[in-house]
């Protein structure tokens, strides 16, 4: 068995991973849909976005409901408290992500221009409100949650409805969003380059050409504002990082910069927002090179770079808590037990490389562009 | 304290948006299989027609897929959203099977599944047939997950409470996984998922055959469906035999009163055929009953007597006074108190922590109960009977009336004299709703019985859910049932509309609605 600091810190990693490989399969399905509508104007071009990622969205789903399932298993504190903190938010993402598979599968079913048009509609609206809530989402957890736990480790939050949503929309967490959104949209635009067929694929280039720059711009700025005016998080004493998880046995502050940190502890860290931000640019260079191939690898680098931000900059916070900061939850103590730890360990390292491997051969297999004559061909199985 | 109307709202929304789960996830779980089996004869055989009927049994897979996984989502999140305290009491254990099920069994299904759409001209036959193959095991698999954590639920083994983290930790997960309640709900859920699969084919075969239609498509698709529904409907009776044995074993509180068993009865106990049940006389009018028959189901024997509601309840009680103790040793150690003292008496009174927290449903520190609440909270331990009595009674006549289905469906088929006996297939067409209404009572009975517990004996329901208020769940669920219902006329829409249109749908040129005459043979 792994000691239990090393596995906490193991399940950091792998957490961060699962969020990693969520942004660059389902993220992409998410910027592909955000396109939908404005990509592509008449039924056979939509088609023939909707096909490139048709045999892969549902599975490249799963990696969301895994990381889901990950953090349960894994975080029990933090699937507690940030899901029915951000509760009305975790609702609109739910609502939006129902329109996907409903999308996907019955758009084509039936032939009448209403009945597509709305169902293109819902695939925008599938990708973009996720996309923006989960930038928002991380935008409020560098500024911490407004939680609470009490003696029996119940979690309590401020405001209900509206009054629980509105102030997660704050200008920050909303920058963040849109970076969410505009790293998302970059990604899929290259997928298409890659995928779809032309005139959608030119229209991709120009699209990831021209917002690629602006997300790391905007990641940029991001990370300037944070410096000046968002105050981090700072352990002042606490129990060992291999005891028994316990939220409540640790004191924390707030202070200026104190996110920043883990970049003075170990300036190697700063690698980390650097291919954030060099991801994007790149993207973009590399699309209006017409090598849409090398552009995916650098727009997913760019994904986890700006994910791996957040991560680096609040480690070891996961969830923040503004309201009383000794309630945050950190990767030490928020966490399972060392034999659920070490279960989940065992599983995940047998069972994720069958997954890529599985995933691998089918996009191998499913590979080819998408053209408006293949769609004509097979009008009553493609989607 | 918890305000009552939140706990209802809550329990509401997740019956709610499971059952509707539910009504997606059965015919997945059987079609699945049933494409498989059509799609190895056109393998084996070469015959187009059996390509035939998978694609278009594939096509209406598809329509009930896309709302499985879309009311799959929100299942995914509730615990988390809804169930927060829950969550953080019993992720160590409960959050395992769902992640595994996430890695193992979802990715598995999800990825395939989009190749067996639209993989037909990209893929060798045999790598098709693989990929619909991936996907059956797939979604058979998150069911024996999901049943792990449900069947958990039931009867929370491997694993212990500790003061420290206050919460239930994972101490065995090889007892976790083959917790013997897991396994007969795995099996008995399973069975009825083909069951319903095999009623839909075989219902809506039936009607192609009444109208003179595709017949030879029809006749296969029929003689395949019987074949698998004969086996699983016998299994689903077996099973839930198995699931009755269980209850008795380790659910007895749900078992008595599935059975409105008010006393205990000298052994053998019978069974009660029909009744009336009342829960404020702790009486059954009416009752028919079988000499024997419940003995032998819940304990395999002519001497074990089955406990009665009434000799559960004071034993209940006992338990509750001791969980008070045990509550309170548990607030000095949390309080700092290292005393070998008290960690002995905590230890003595560990496994009654849950009924001491029965309590806070009247007071916050379960030590300062009345006599009175300590009553009431006993009589909480006894769900309302009758609702438990019906529905088991309306499952289990369900399964007869669809065994008979199957099997005189499977005679007469193999006499080829199907056609000559239309009242056969006018029967198995308005049977088709059986299945689902059997499955929904099923997990009726599995769930409701289980209350006043969301985790067996160790964490009370109202204690479970999340610090929201009574307007956010108000909200959530009236959005949840607008937009689900909304989606499943969508839903029904399309099928019906594709289930008419038969395989003319599949666009070949030479079904029924595409030769515009008396049905053509594709053979
Ligand atoms: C893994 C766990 C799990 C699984 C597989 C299921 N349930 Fe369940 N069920 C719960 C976990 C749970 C729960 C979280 O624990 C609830 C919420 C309140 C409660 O006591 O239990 C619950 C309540 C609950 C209720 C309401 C009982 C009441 O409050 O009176 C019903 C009718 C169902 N469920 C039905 C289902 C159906 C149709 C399922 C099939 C998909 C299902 N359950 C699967
Ligand atoms: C309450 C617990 C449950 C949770 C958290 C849950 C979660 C989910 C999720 C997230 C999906 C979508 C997967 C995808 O994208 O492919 C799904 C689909 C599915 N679930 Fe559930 N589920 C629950 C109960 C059940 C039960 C009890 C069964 C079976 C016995 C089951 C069987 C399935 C199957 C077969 C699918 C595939 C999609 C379909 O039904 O058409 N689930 N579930
Ligand atoms: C005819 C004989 C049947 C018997 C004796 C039987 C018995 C049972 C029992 C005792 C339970 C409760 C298990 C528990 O709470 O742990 C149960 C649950 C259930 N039943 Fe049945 N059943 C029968 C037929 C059917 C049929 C025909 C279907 C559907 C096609 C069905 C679907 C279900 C489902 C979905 C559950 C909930 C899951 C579970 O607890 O296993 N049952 N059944």
């Amino acid at each position: 068995m792994l000691d239990y600091a090393t596995l906490k810190l193991a399940w950091w990693v792998l957490i961060g991973a699962l969020l990693i490989g969520f942004a660059i399969t389902d993220g992409m399905d998410m910027g592909v849909g955000s396109l939908l509508p404005f990509i592509a104007r008449d039924d056979g071009d939509r088609r023939v976005v909707i096909n490139t990622v048709g045999p892969h969205w549902d599975g490249n789903q799963v990696w969301f409901i895994t990381a889901g399932g990950a953090l349960f298993a894994a975080w029990p504190m933090v699937y507690s408290a940030a899901f029915s903190g951000f509760y009305m938010a975790m609702l609109l993402v739910l609502f939006a992500m129902f329109l996907r598979p409903v999308g996907f599968d019955y758009r084509s079913k039936i032939d009448d221009p209403r009945w597509r048009n709305a169902w293109d509609w819902g695939l925008f609206v599938g990708g973009v409100v996720p996309a923006l809530i989960f930038g928002v989402a991380f935008g409020n957890l560098l500024q911490g949650v407004p939680f609470k736990l009490d003696d029996i480790l119940r979690a309590h939050y401020q405001g209900s409805l509206l009054g629980a949503l509105l102030p997660l929309l704050n200008p920050f967490a909303l920058l963040s969003g849109l970076i969410s959104v505009g790293m998302l949209v970059t990604h899929g635009a290259v997928w298409l380059q890659m995928r779809a067929g032309d005139p959608v694929a030119s229209r991709a280039r120009w699209i990831a050409a021209a917002l690629g720059p602006l997300v790391a711009l905007a990641f940029a700025g991001a990370g300037y504002w944070m410096w000046l005016h968002i105050d981090g998080f700072r352990i002042v004493s606490g129990p060992a990082h291999d005891a028994l998880p316990n939220p409540l046995g640790k004191q924390v502050v707030r202070a200026a910069h104190a996110w920043f940190d883990n970049y003075q502890a170990m300036p190697i860290a700063w690698a980390v927002p650097i291919v954030g931000l060099a991801g994007p640019v790149l993207a973009a260079l590399l699309s209006l090179a017409r090598r849409p191939g090398l552009a995916f690898v650098a727009s997913a680098l760019g994904l986890a770079g700006i994910i791996g931000s957040a991560g680096v900059s609040m480690f070891p916070f996961v969830m923040p808590s503004s309201l009383d900061p000794n309630s945050s939850l950190t990767l030490w103590d928020g966490c399972s037990s060392q034999l659920t730890l070490t279960v989940m360990l065992v599983a995940v390292l047998i069972l994720l490389p069958v997954v890529l491997a599985y995933t691998v051969w089918c996009y191998v297999h499913m590979w080819g562009r998408v053209t408006t004559q293949d769609i004509a061909a097979q009008s009553h199985s493609a989607y | 304290m918890i305000d009552p109307t939140f706990v209802e709202l809550s329990r509401w929304q997740f019956a709610i948006t499971a059952m509707y789960h539910f009504l997606f996830v059965p015919l997945t779980l059987g079609l699945s299989w049933l494409l498989v089996i059509m799609e190895t004869v056109y393998v084996m055989t070469g015959k187009p027609i059996y390509k035939d009927m998978t694609r278009f049994w594939g096509k209406l897979f598809g329509i009930n897929f896309a709302l499985g996984v879309t009311t799959g989502l929100t299942m995914e999140f509730q615990f988390g959203t809804n169930w927060s305290y829950y969550s953080h009491y019993v992720g160590d254990v409960f959050g395992a099977p769902l992640a595994i099920e996430g890695l193992m069994a979802f990715f598995l299904e999800s990825t395939f599944v989009g190749l067996f759409f639209l993989g037909w001209d990209k893929l060798t036959r045999r790598q098709h047939l693989a990929a619909t193959f991936f996907t059956a095991l797939g979604s058979n698999l998150s069911a024996l997950w999901i049943l792990i954590a449900n069947g958990w639920m039931q009867n929370p083994v491997g694993s212990v409470f500790a003061p420290e983290t206050m919460r239930m930790e994972m101490q065995s997960f090889s007892a976790v996984f083959f917790n013997p309640v897991a396994q007969v709900k795995f099996v008995h859920t399973v069975a009825a998922g083909y069951v319903t699969a095999s009623m839909f084919v075989l219902g809506i075969s039936a009607w192609y055959i009444l109208n003179k239609r595709d017949l030879p498509f029809a006749r296969r698709s029929f003689a395949v469906a019987a074949g698998f529904g004969l086996a699983s409907a016998l299994s689903v009776i077996v099973l839930g035999d198995a699931s009755g044995y269980e209850l008795g074993d380790v659910q007895k509180v749900k078992l008595a009163a599935i059975e409105a068993d008010w006393k205990t009865e000298a052994p053998p106990a019978s069974f009660t055929l029909f009744g009336i049940p009342s829960q404020a006389n702790k009486e059954t009018y009416l009752q028919i009953k079988l000499p024997w028959m419940l003995g032998l189901i819940a304990t395999r024997s002519l001497d074990t007597p089955v406990v009665g509601l009434d000799d559960l309840e004071s034993k209940f009680e006992g338990r509750i006074q001791s969980g008070i103790i045990g509550y309170g040793a548990l607030s000095k150690i949390r309080g700092g108190d290292k005393s070998p003292e008290t960690r002995a008496l905590f230890d003595a009174h560990v496994h009654d922590i849950g009924y001491g927290l029965l309590l806070k449903q009247f007071v916050d520190d379960p030590a300062k109960a009345t006599p009175d609440q300590i009553k009431q909270a006993a009589e909480g331990t006894i769900p309302e009977v009758w609702p438990l009595f019906f529905a088991f009674r309306l499952m289990v006549g369900f399964g007869f009336t669809m065994l008979f289905i199957f099997a005189a469906g499977f005679w007469l088929n193999a006499r080829k004299r199907l056609e000559q006996n239309r009242w056969l297939l006018w029967l198995a067409f308005a049977a088709i709703p059986l299945p689902w209404l059997a499955c929904e009572f099923g997990w009726f009975v599995s769930e409701f019985g289980r209350q006043p517990w969301a985790i067996g004996e160790v964490l009370p329901t109202f204690l479970a859910t999340s610090s929201l208020t009574s307007g956010d769940l108000i909200f959530s669920l009236v959005s949840f049932v607008l937009i689900y219902t909304a989606l499943l006329v969508i839903e029904l829409y399309l099928m019906i509309k594709y289930a008419r249109l038969g395989p003319s749908a599949l666009g070949l040129g030479f079904y029924h609605y595409e030769t515009g005459a008396a049905p053509v043979a594709a053979e």
